[in-house]
């Protein structure tokens, strides 16, 4: 394969699409999938053809607006229809070429305008089991680019000057990880994609593999390249099926086009993946855990140092980025570094992916530059708390992350502002509570699932999550004391300082915002047993015999 | 495990096959697992122990798995595990006496924007109410 065979695949993929009149596009995403976009897609085919029309129905990954879903949106006008069923299929095929069908347009404009799309461009645009849509979509250039035009420190190079930092939580420079790895010793690396989604109430991860399982693919053999690497796993959670079977099709494919195995491009960079499930365990998001699973053990931490990317998987250097960082890389590559540094703010460059969910209108996925208000992601992007009830927080980071309260709605949201605020921005989970939920329950919510997901290896975090666990079920069934509440703000602080990995390190974050913002909802439970928010089931005090 | 050339490290992936043909894990499947991969048995239990995934029970006919990650949660999940353990009689991890129906948990299944979601033998819905669910579980119970 070679830049020349790419543009012959646009070509005749631009001139297949060119056969039809309309491109009817079908979210069969999870979530649209769940309301029976399926029979939607099928009833679609079945009008377009006895339409006699010229139109080519696509199913496509997620488009985003989930809460409005099932999705069609039909192009070239670009119209949205929302909430669509099998029933609507013909409505809408007899409306092509004439005025679109009122009743199921939608208006997102909002929702769209203040988002900018890297990671999720094609997300929506493309076949997720056809390569040809996704090189039409100037898919593989990149990899091309850099196997032709550029030296491996050059990639390096243009990924450091772009600034990208981790997307799977952390944030650490990924410019400043490729080098290291790259300079690590030894001809045998492995390059490895962090799909261990663990983060309950995230998805971001999940519609990136199923959506356009090609870009992370193309994103891990530039990296491959770039660090002198050979062969890379993709580590999948098992609860995700269906981005399973997706990246398997797509690594069939990329292997098919000559895009993975030996000498691509006829070059002699050689470089393939295999996939890895997960099997339910949180703690191997963390590396070294991971790296435990990928080589078929019990997923436990190591102590770091050594890091992984001098000695991971088998001892050999390894590069574990998240799954969107490496979707990043292939735009990075083609555009530019400076291209990407020019979004975001200051410390914080680019864009990210979130899951909206929670008490909020437009549920979904949206992506935004970094450094945007949180207001306008709650408010304008999200249209708002509904039901008449008031924001109370926002949750950031899952389990290890903390609730930024409504007050703080004027934080621009970047790695560094929301450290500061407690919280941290996680793989990209955003969880808004309104006034019906409790703080404090919140706060044992997390604890609870940190603790059945300790691994058990180290004590802070293995007695402490337990620990914590009982002081914060004493607050929520009326029983605590101030003496407990003291008595946990101490434990919070052990289990934070001694834990061996982040899951124990930043499992205490949960309480320690809501600590900190919430005092007085905790204060209300310890005094005058009660719960605000009436979610707590307190009994009336018990006497106690002396 | 001829697809993974009898690889050690390819263990989870051997279990999951198993798991996904006999529906759970027993004592000789593991056994067999690890000495076909020559893996320590010890590594073996104590790598099907240690993910949440793996099962060692046989399951019930239908399983109900009701999703607890957070914004399930936010949104009621809980009260439909209570629900759910009041009309089985059992608590999350069990199966009901005539091994109709089990009743699981998960952490998050990724449908978030549609919470709070249960699965009925691995079909996602999403936004649940107590009654559906109910409904769901009387049409199983009768089967």
């Amino acid at each position: 394969m070679t830049i020349e065979e790419l543009e012959q695949i646009v070509e005749s993929v631009r001139a297949e699409n060119a056969k039809f009149d309309y491109e009817v596009n079908v979210c069969m995403d999870l979530a649209c999938a769940s309301q029976g976009s399926e029979k939607l897609r099928d009833a679609l085919v079945k009008a377009a053809e006895a339409s006699g029309k010229k139109v080519m129905v696509r199913r496509t990954g997620c488009m985003g607006p989930c809460s409005a879903g099932p999705l069609v949106r039909v192009d070239p006008e670009e119209i949205l229809y929302s909430h669509v069923n099998a029933d609507h299929a013909g409505a809408i095929v007899s409306s092509l070429g004439g005025e679109p069908v009122p009743s199921l347009q939608c208006d997102l404009n909002e929702h769209f305008d203040k988002q900018v799309r890297v990671v999720l461009e094609n997300a929506g645009h493309i076949d997720p089991e056809k390569i040809d849509d996704y090189i039409s979509c100037d898919g593989y250039k990149a990899l091309m680019l850099a196997l032709m035009e550029m030296t491996p420190n050059g990639v390096i190079h243009r990924i450091t000057e772009s600034g990208l930092r981790g997307r799977g939580g952390g944030g650490y420079p990924t410019g400043l990880k490729w080098s290291t790895v790259a300079k690590a010793g030894g001809n045998l690396k492995y390059v490895v994609c962090n799909g261990d989604e663990g983060d309950p109430g995230a998805f971001m991860d999940r519609s990136v593999m199923e959506g356009d399982p090609h870009r992370v693919i193309e994103g891990m053999a530039i990296a491959a390249y770039a660090v002198g690497a050979s062969k890379g796993f993709i580590y999948v959670r098992a609860e995700y099926p269906v981005a399973v079977a997706r990246l398997t099709t797509a690594l069939r494919e990329a292997r098919r086009r000559g895009l993975l195995g030996s000498n691509i491009g006829g070059t002699t960079f050689g470089f393939d993946v295999e996939i890895r499930l997960g099997a339910g365990a949180f703690v191997c998001g963390e590396e070294t855990a991971l790296l435990a699973s990928i080589e078929g053990r019990r997923g436990t931490p190591k102590p770091r140092p050594p890091y992984p990317a001098v000695s991971g998987l088998w001892g050999k250097p390894t590069l574990i980025n998240n799954v969107e960082t490496y979707a990043n890389i292939a735009p990075i590559v083609r555009n530019g570094g400076k291209w990407f540094a020019n979004m975001g703010s200051e410390r914080s460059k680019g864009t990210k992916v979130f899951a909206l969910t929670g008490k909020i209108a437009n549920t979904g996925l949206i992506e935004v530059p970094l450094g945007i208000k949180l207001w306008e992601i709650i408010d304008v992007i999200g249209g708002g708390v509904p039901g008449g009830h008031k924001l109370k927080a926002v949750q950031t980071g899952g389990p290890s992350g903390g609730c930024i309260p409504a007050e703080m709605l004027g934080l621009g949201v970047s790695y560094d502002a929301l450290m500061a605020a407690g919280s941290i921005m996680g793989s990209g989970g955003m969880i808004v509570m309104d006034d019906t939920s409790c703080m404090v329950n919140v706060a044992r919510f997390f604890v609870e699932f940190c603790m059945t997901e300790s691994c058990g290896k180290c004590i802070p975090c293995r007695a402490g999550t337990a620990q914590m666990y009982t002081l914060l079920s004493r607050f929520c069934d009326g029983t605590g004391t101030m003496d407990d509440l003291e008595l946990l703000e101490d434990l919070c602080l052990t289990v934070k300082e001694a834990s061996l990995c982040g899951l124990g390190q930043t499992a205490p974050n949960p309480v320690l915002s809501t600590l900190k913002y919430f005092r007085n909802e905790y204060i209300e439970h310890i005094v005058n047993k009660r719960c605000p928010a009436g979610v707590c089931n307190i009994q009336a005090p018990v006497e106690v015999l002396a | 495990m001829r697809k993974n050339g009898f690889a050690r490290h390819a263990l989870i992936e051997t279990l999951h096959t198993v798991q996904s043909s006999f529906g759970y894990l027993d004592d000789d499947a593991i056994r067999f697992v690890a000495r076909s991969l020559r893996v320590p048995l010890s590594q073996a239990y104590g790598v099907v122990t240690f993910y949440h995934y793996f099962s060692l029970k046989p399951p019930g006919k239908h399983t109900v798995t009701i999703c607890a990650g957070t914004a399930c949660y936010i949104k009621g999940a809980d009260k439909l595990v209570a629900a759910a353990e009041k009309r089985l009689g059992i608590v999350p991890g069990q199966t009901t006496t005539d091994s109709q129906i089990s009743l699981t948990t998960a952490r998050c299944v990724g449908a978030c924007s549609r919470a709070p979601v249960m699965l009925c033998d691995g079909e996602v819905a999403g936004e649940v109410t107590t009654e559906q669910m109910l409904e769901q579980l009387e049409r199983w119970a009768v089967e």
